[in-house]
C-alpha cells in the first residue's frame, strides 16, 4: 500500500513542482468563510471496495494524491492547491466519523537536520490546522514531523525536494 | 568503557626515576642504517609551506617516531604478542596521530630501526641526526606486578640533544590506547602550545540503508575511531546526539514512542529517560559546559522554541517566545551566553542571547543562511553551516565578524570542536545517494580528512578532553 501512495504522491508533485509559493510573514490563519463541508457521495472504486471505509487503503485510494500537500522551500502556507485537497481530506474524516490520522510533515535534503525537524513540524501543523477549520475535530488529528528523514523521492534535484517538501495525512489504523 | 573504569585510570604520573641502567655503546645495529626515507632526506622537498593558524616552522619539523621498547617482553591482555609488539602498537598510534591531524609530517616505526629500551632515556643522537630527524619522540612499555601498564613517552631535540619533555601514565591493559593518545596530546601541545585533544570520543550517527530506508544508530569512537561501539539497535531512528562533558551519559533524539524526542542515555546503566514529560516533540539537544543544563528544542502547534532544563531534574525555562523557529543552541565556554539559529528575520540566522534568554541579537550578516552554531571551547569563534546555493562549514567571531568558510563540498553540516577548539569536525552528505561521512577541518581549511567509520556517519559531537 505504501508504493501505491508514493506513486500518487509522485504524480502530483510532479504537476505542482513548477508553481511558486509566496511566504507568509506568520502562520496563515485559517480560513474564516468556509463552507461546511458537504456530505460526498463516495464513488466507489476497485481498491475501495476491497477496502475498509477509514482505513489508510481506503483513504488513500479515494484521495488518489490528495492526501500529500506540498511547500516551497522553508514554507508552510497552505495555497490554493492545498486547500483544494485538505478540503477532500476533510469531507473524507467527516463522511467517516471515526477515523482519526496522523499528519506527517517532511523537508528535503536542503537543510540541516534540526532545522528541518522544525519545519516539518511547522508543515504538519498547518496542514492539522486547515483540517481544524474544516471541522475536523482536533482530537482526531495527530502530528509528527520527519524533517528529512523520509523522504518520498530519492533525487537530488529540484523536482525531487519539490516532492519531498510535504505534508501527508495517513489514517491511523 | 564506562565511568567507573575511567576513575581506575591512574591519571599522569611523572617518571622521575627509569630503571634502566646507561648505556654509552649504542647498538652497533642501530648504526647499520636501511636506507632513509625521502620524504625524511629532504624536507624541503614536499613543496611549499602550508598555510595555517599555527604559522610556524615547527609543522614541518622532521619528527621520528620509532617504536616504543619494553624493558622485557611479557604477555599482556593488551596485545596476544606481548608487551614488545604493543610498544610498536602505541607508537604507530602515536605516529597516525601527529601525522592526520595534518599539522606534522612524522616518519613512524614501520619505516625506523627499533630502539632498545636502555635508549629511551639515552637516545641514540647520532642515528637520528644521521635521518634529518629534529624531533625524536620515545616510549616504553613496562608491565607492572598489578596486572596494569606503565607506559613513558618523551620527546627529545635531537638538535640540542636534550629532552624537551616526558610523561607516564599507569594504564590498565585495556586502556592501553589512552596512553598512546596521551604521548600524542604531549607531543602535539609541547610543540604546537596548544590544548590537548587526542584522548577524547565522539559520539555519532552510524548510517546504513538505502536513501529511503536509512537505518540511523546512535555510536560512539574514540577520537581516531578506534574502540567502535554501537549503542541502538537501529529499530528506531537516532539522531544527533550529544555527550555530557564528562561522558557519563548522551543526549540524542529517537523515534522510539514514534514521535521525536530526546532521550538521555546513561552509559554505564544503559537506561534512558525523557528529557521532559511532554506530548509535544523535543530535539536538539545540547549540554552547558558544566553538564548541569541540558537546552533543547520544543515545537508546540509548529512553533518552536529553545528550552533550558536542569539535568537534575526541575522546571523548564524557556528562552525564547518568536513565532519563528528558534532552535539549536550552544553555550559559551563560561556558560554565560548563547548561540542559536532562528528564522524569525525570515531565513535561518545566528542570533546569540543571554543564559537566560534575555539580550536577543543577530550576529549573522554576510548574505545567505545561516544555522547549527556551535561555539568553540576556546570561545574565540563559533563554528556553523554556511548555506549559500551549497552547504558549508565557516567560522565566524563571536562578534559575526571575520566570516571564514572553511569547506567546499555539496553539503556539510553541522560542526562541532575538537576539545581545543583548532580542529572542527562535520558530516559530508553525497549529492543523490545520500551517503553520509564524517570529516574534520582546522581553522585554515587546508588540512581536510575523513574519518574512517565503519559503516556512513553524521551527526558528529566530540567531547572534551577525557577525565
Amino acid at each position: 500500500m505504501k508504493n501505491i501512495v508514493v506513486a500518487l504522491t509522485l504524480t502530483s508533485a510532479l504537476a505542482l513542482s513548477a508553481c511558486q509559493k509566496k511566504a507568509p510573514e506568520v502562520i496563515p490563519q485559517a480560513p474564516q468563510n468556509v463552507a461546511p463541508a458537504p456530505t460526498p457521495t463516495p464513488t466507489p472504486t476497485p481498491v475501495s471496495r476491497v477496502a475498509q471505509p477509514g482505513s489508510q487503503a481506503h483513504f488513500s485510494a479515494e484521495m488518489s494524491g490528495a492526501d500529500t500537500i506540498f511547500f516551497d522551500t522553508d514554507k508552510f502556507d497552505i495555497d490554493s492547491e492545498d486547500a483544494a485537497a485538505l478540503r477532500r481530506q476533510a469531507q473524507y474524516m467527516l463522511t467517516y466519523a471515526t477515523s482519526r490520522a496522523t499528519v506527517e510533515g517532511h523537508a528535503d535534503e536542503r537543510g540541516t537536520r534540526d532545522y528541518n525537524l522544525a519545519l516539518g513540524e511547522r508543515r504538519a501543523n498547518a496542514a492539522k490546522n486547515y483540517l481544524v477549520s474544516l471541522g475536523v475535530a482536533e482530537s482526531r488529528l495527530r502530528t509528527v514531523s520527519y524533517g528529512e528523514e523520509r523522504p518520498a523521492s530519492m533525487g537530488s534535484n529540484e523536482a525531487a525536494w519539490a516532492q519531498n517538501r510535504r505534508a501527508v495525512t495517513v489514517m491511523m489504523e | 568503557m564506562n565511568m567507573r573504569n575511567l576513575s581506575v585510570f591512574a591519571g599522569v604520573m611523572m617518571l622521575l626515576a627509569f630503571p634502566a641502567q646507561a648505556q654509552d655503546q649504542l647498538d652497533p645495529s642501530l648504526l647499520d642504517l636501511p636506507a632513509v626515507e625521502a620524504e625524511f632526506e629532504d624536507p624541503e622537498s614536499e613543496g611549499p609551506l602550508r598555510g595555517s593558524v599555527f604559522a610556524d616552522s615547527w609543522q614541518d619539523l622532521g619528527i621520528a617516531i620509532p617504536a616504543f621498547a619494553t624493558n622485557a617482553d611479557v604477555p599482556t591482555p593488551a596485545n596476544a604478542q606481548g608487551t614488545r609488539a604493543l610498544g610498536l602498537e602505541i607508537s604507530r598510534i602515536v605516529h597516525n596521530n601527529l601525522r592526520n591531524n595534518g599539522l606534522f609530517r612524522p616518519v613512524g616505526p614501520d619505516a625506523l630501526p627499533r630502539p632498545d629500551y636502555p635508549q629511551i632515556t639515552d637516545p641514540a643522537w647520532p642515528v637520528w641526526q644521521g635521518r634529518s630527524a629534529e624531533m625524536l619522540v620515545h616510549g616504553y612499555v613496562r608491565a607492572r606486578d598489578d596486572g596494569r601498564l606503565t607506559v613513558g613517552c618523551y620527546l627529545y631535540d635531537v638538535a640540542l640533544r636534550n629532552e624537551l619533555v616526558r610523561e607516564g601514565w599507569v594504564v590498565r591493559p585495556d586502556e592501553w590506547r589512552r596512553a598512546a593518545h596521551k604521548c600524542s596530546d604531549l607531543v602535539y601541545s609541547r610543540l604546537s602550545g596548544e590544548s590537548p585533544f587526542f584522548d577524547s570520543r565522539i559520539a555519532y550517527i552510524a548510517e546504513t540503508g538505502p536513501k529511503d530506508a536509512r537505518i540511523k544508530r546512535l555510536a560512539i569512537m574514540d577520537s581516531d575511531g578506534a574502540n567502535h561501539r554501537f549503542i541502538t539497535s537501529g529499530r528506531s531512528t537516532a539522531l544527533t546526539p550529544r555527550y555530557s562533558p564528562d561522558y557519563s551519559q548522551i543526549a540524542y533524539l529517537s523515534y522510539e514512542d514514534g514521535n521525536p524526542r530526546i532521550y538521555i542515555y546513561d552509559i554505564e546503566t544503559r537506561r534512558q529517560t525523557l528529557v521532559t514529560e511532554s506530548t509535544n516533540p523535543t530535539f536538539a539537544p545540547r549540554w552547558s559546559p558544566d553538564g548541569r543544563f541540558i537546552l533543547y528544542s520544543m515545537a508546540i502547534g509548529g512553533n518552536t522554541d529553545i528550552y533550558r532544563v536542569p539535568v537534575a531534574g526541575g522546571r523548564s525555562i524557556r528562552l525564547t517566545d518568536t513565532p519563528g523557529i528558534d532552535v539549536g543552541g550552544s553555550f559559551s565556554p563560561d556558560g554565560s551566553k548563547i548561540v542559536f539559529e532562528s528564522d524569525r528575520s525570515g531565513s535561518q540566522q545566528i542570533y546569540v542571547m543571554d543564559a537566560d534568554g534575555q539580550n536577543q541579537r543577530r550576529i549573522s550578516f554576510f548574505g545567505g543562511r545561516a544555522g547549527t552554531p556551535e561555539w568553540s571551547p576556546r570561545g574565540d569563534q563559533i563554528a556553523f553551516t554556511r548555506i549559500a546555493g551549497d552547504f558549508n562549514i565557516a567560522v565566524m567571531t563571536p562578534q559575526g565578524r571575520n566570516m571564514r568558510v572553511l569547506t567546499k563540498a555539496w553539503h556539510d553540516e553541522a560542526p562541532t570542536w575538537a576539545p581545543n577548539g583548532r580542529i572542527i569536525q562535520f558530516f559530508r552528505t553525497a549529492r543523490g545517494g545520500g551517503e553520509t561521512s564524517i570529516w574534520q577541518v582546522d581553522l585554515t581549511g587546508e588540512n581536510e580528512r575523513r574519518l574512517r567509520t565503519p559503516v556512513g556517519a553524521s551527526d558528529p559531537a566530540w567531547g572534551p578532553v577525557l577525565p
